[in-house]
């Protein structure tokens, strides 16, 4: 095993996929020379050349379009949107474009691309600049959705992510990027659609994505020095979301708690929610999202700790349920 | 003498959704692909029928897809919109005005890398040069130097809005804003957007970009099937361009020049409508798509 942080663990599986396939290539902006705003890029250019580690401008519609228009010709594009915001930029390519292509077209393209960016909340970056709005490509049949949470996932989602044949949005959470943990040290691939049980537990399930996966466990700490055991979920991806691996852990608890960094309304948390009381409704006892409220996201520092869901949120809410 | 058979099913129920003839352009993608080279590719818009059957879509398939067929070329998923014939190097047509020229950069993104000799053509409408699409997507490829053509088929008339009060420039002009050469062409005489097109495509293949070329033409039925094409504009205007009307004006001129008779032309229009007509009986007679198919394509 090795100790390495999330932007490196990320950074190693963009340098192993490059030279393992030579279709793959990275573009976006400030991606080359500068490493990326987060650094996560950096070092690429200097390895792979600017054929293949490319500089755009931002014209974020034209990036996803050029990804796509190589990746029908055979290419394994790695595009970059600096902030998850910005994909409202490019959402013509993104939601009317790439995931409808293998579809309308009898499945004779294929686009097989990753779009990585990244969302930060908790930086004090403002409503522009805090969005995560996952749900919103959960809506749009034809993209996967990956929400790492720790180094050793971001590493192996993205290389299955970058070897599959299907577009993925790549979702990175900024205020993880220098978390660090182990990963192992020999290659490793994470299939998609299979959660990780971070932590087994009997009172409750809280279905944690990214930044909150951390929270949740924290949460349950501080709840087991109160005799309260929950059992955390890490969904990894969003799409295909492992329904059955919650419903598993919802029969044995009889409470379900999700949690995320984005809006309640018609959040992750609405669709885990719905789904759950489809097909084990019988078994629940306590129903509860926790997310940040139908509010954009604050600047000042005061507004936004009490805007942000965390540990302190997880814990009221299985309080709030026993 | 397609378009005119797709007006004839859409009106008699046999063709759903939308359609939209190109009646009246043909000098454009007949000009245009007698340019590319058999492994040349093209990315379409709304407005496609007429570019799929230039770069050798088969008629049937054309027509299968327009009526929901499980021959047509996307086996009935994509419909009029949307054509894919990667034998004959058609990527993909787009139903997003200007969204296919992102996706066009994209593909000469890889002919660039692919290191071959090929390039991409990119068909959009007037329409398609306002978006926010046609910027990102023409600098992009000047910036790279990438091997794509980009071919506006200025039409007059983005539905019923006409050129003069949405678009601030000319076209052909707006090249010059992105550093790359651009023509204006006469979009009514195919050999003169023949020679347009082969400069063009030359200079892809050279290595030298992209091109913007705007060729002036005119759409002579409605913007789509619903649509009479009156309200906005008149009879008499009509009239006027369709005095220009490509395929008539190259017929006569090649007779005028003794390089073909009236009689060759009879020829090749009589073979053409028999050709047309086994067409239509094939996609009137082919099954739709089985159910089956509705969840079989949206993951790879």
């Amino acid at each position: 095993m090795n100790t390495i942080s999330y932007a490196q663990a990320i950074r190693e599986a963009l340098f192993e996929e490059m030279r393992r396939d030579q279709r793959v290539f990275v573009l976006g902006e400030d991606v080359a020379t500068f490493g990326g705003i987060f650094k996560v890029t950096k070092g690429l250019l200097e390895e792979f050349g600017s054929e293949r580690v490319r500089d755009t401008p931002i014209s974020e519609n034209a990036i996803v379009g050029a990804a796509i228009g190589a990746a029908l010709m055979g290419y394994r594009p790695v595009a970059e949107i600096m902030y998850m915001d910005f994909l409202n930029e490019c959402g013509d390519q993104l939601v009317n474009h790439l995931p409808k292509l293998h579809f309308m077209t009898g499945g004779k393209l294929t686009a097989s691309l990753t779009i990585r960016t990244q969302y930060s909340l908790g930086r004090n970056t403002g409503a522009q600049h805090s969005q995560f709005f996952p749900s919103l490509y959960m809506n749009v049949p034809g993209i996967m959705l990956a929400t790492p949470s720790t180094p050793a996932d971001a590493k192996g989602l993205l290389k299955t992510a970058i070897r599959g044949k299907n577009p993925v949005l790549f979702l990175e959470c900024a205020s993880l990027y220098a978390s660090k943990d182990e990963i192992p040290s020999e290659e490793y691939l994470i299939p998609f659609g299979k959660a990780d049980v971070k932590r087994q537990g009997s009172d409750a399930t809280v279905v944690a994505v990214s930044r909150m996966v951390g929270e949740a466990l924290a949460a349950a700490d501080a709840l087991e020095t109160e005799g309260i055991s929950i059992e955390v979920i890490d969904p990894r991806t969003l799409v295909p979301l492992d329904t059955d691996a919650i419903i598993s852990s919802v029969k044995k608890t009889g409470r379900l708690i999700t949690a995320e960094d984005g809006c309640r309304t018609c959040g992750v948390g609405a669709e885990i929610v719905a789904r759950i009381t489809e097909r084990a409704m019988d078994y629940l006892e306590g129903v509860d999202r926790v997310a940040c409220p139908d509010v954009p996201a604050p600047f000042s520092p005061p507004l936004q700790k009490a805007y942000m869901p965390g540990k302190t949120s997880i814990v009221e809410s299985v309080k709030k349920m026993l | 003498m397609l378009e005119e058979e797709v007006e004839r099913l859409y009106k008699s129920g046999q063709i759903p959704g939308l359609a939209h003839p190109y009646i009246g352009q043909e000098a454009v993608a007949a000009g245009v692909c007698a340019a590319l080279d058999k492994d040349d590719v093209i990315v379409s818009n709304h407005r496609g029928h007429g570019h799929s059957l230039a770069k050798g879509v088969p008629e049937q398939a054309i027509l299968s897809e327009l009526m929901g067929k499980d021959t047509g070329m996307c086996l009935g998923l994509g419909g009029s919109m949307h054509s894919t014939d990667l034998d004959c190097g058609v990527i993909f047509s787009t139903a997003i005005v200007g969204g296919g020229i992102p996706l066009s950069v994209g593909v000469a993104l890889a002919l660039h890398m692919d290191k071959k000799t090929r390039c991409v053509v990119c068909f959009f409408g007037d329409g398609a040069s306002n978006t926010g699409a046609f910027h990102e997507g023409v600098n992009l490829a000047a910036v790279w130097r990438l091997p794509v053509v980009f071919v506006c088929e200025n039409n007059q008339y983005a539905i019923s809005v006409p050129v003069s009060k949405s678009t601030s420039a000319r076209v052909a002009h707006r090249g010059q804003g992105y550093g790359i050469p651009s023509r204006l062409v006469d979009g009514m005489d195919v050999l003169d957007v023949y020679a347009a097109a082969s400069e063009a495509v030359s200079r892809a293949k050279k290595g030298d970009g992209p091109t913007l070329l705007e060729c002036e033409t005119y759409r002579y039925r409605g913007h789509g099937m619903y649509d009479t094409g009156l309200d906005y504009r008149t009879q008499q205007e009509i009239n006027q361009w369709m005095e220009r009307d490509p395929i008539r004006t190259l017929e006569h001129e090649l007779v005028k020049e003794r390089l073909a008779t009236v009689e060759e032309f009879e020829v090749i229009r009589s073979r053409a409508r028999s050709r047309l007509q086994d067409a239509v009986k094939f996609a009137q007679e082919r099954p739709y798509p089985s159910v089956d198919l509705l969840a079989k394509f949206v993951w790879a």
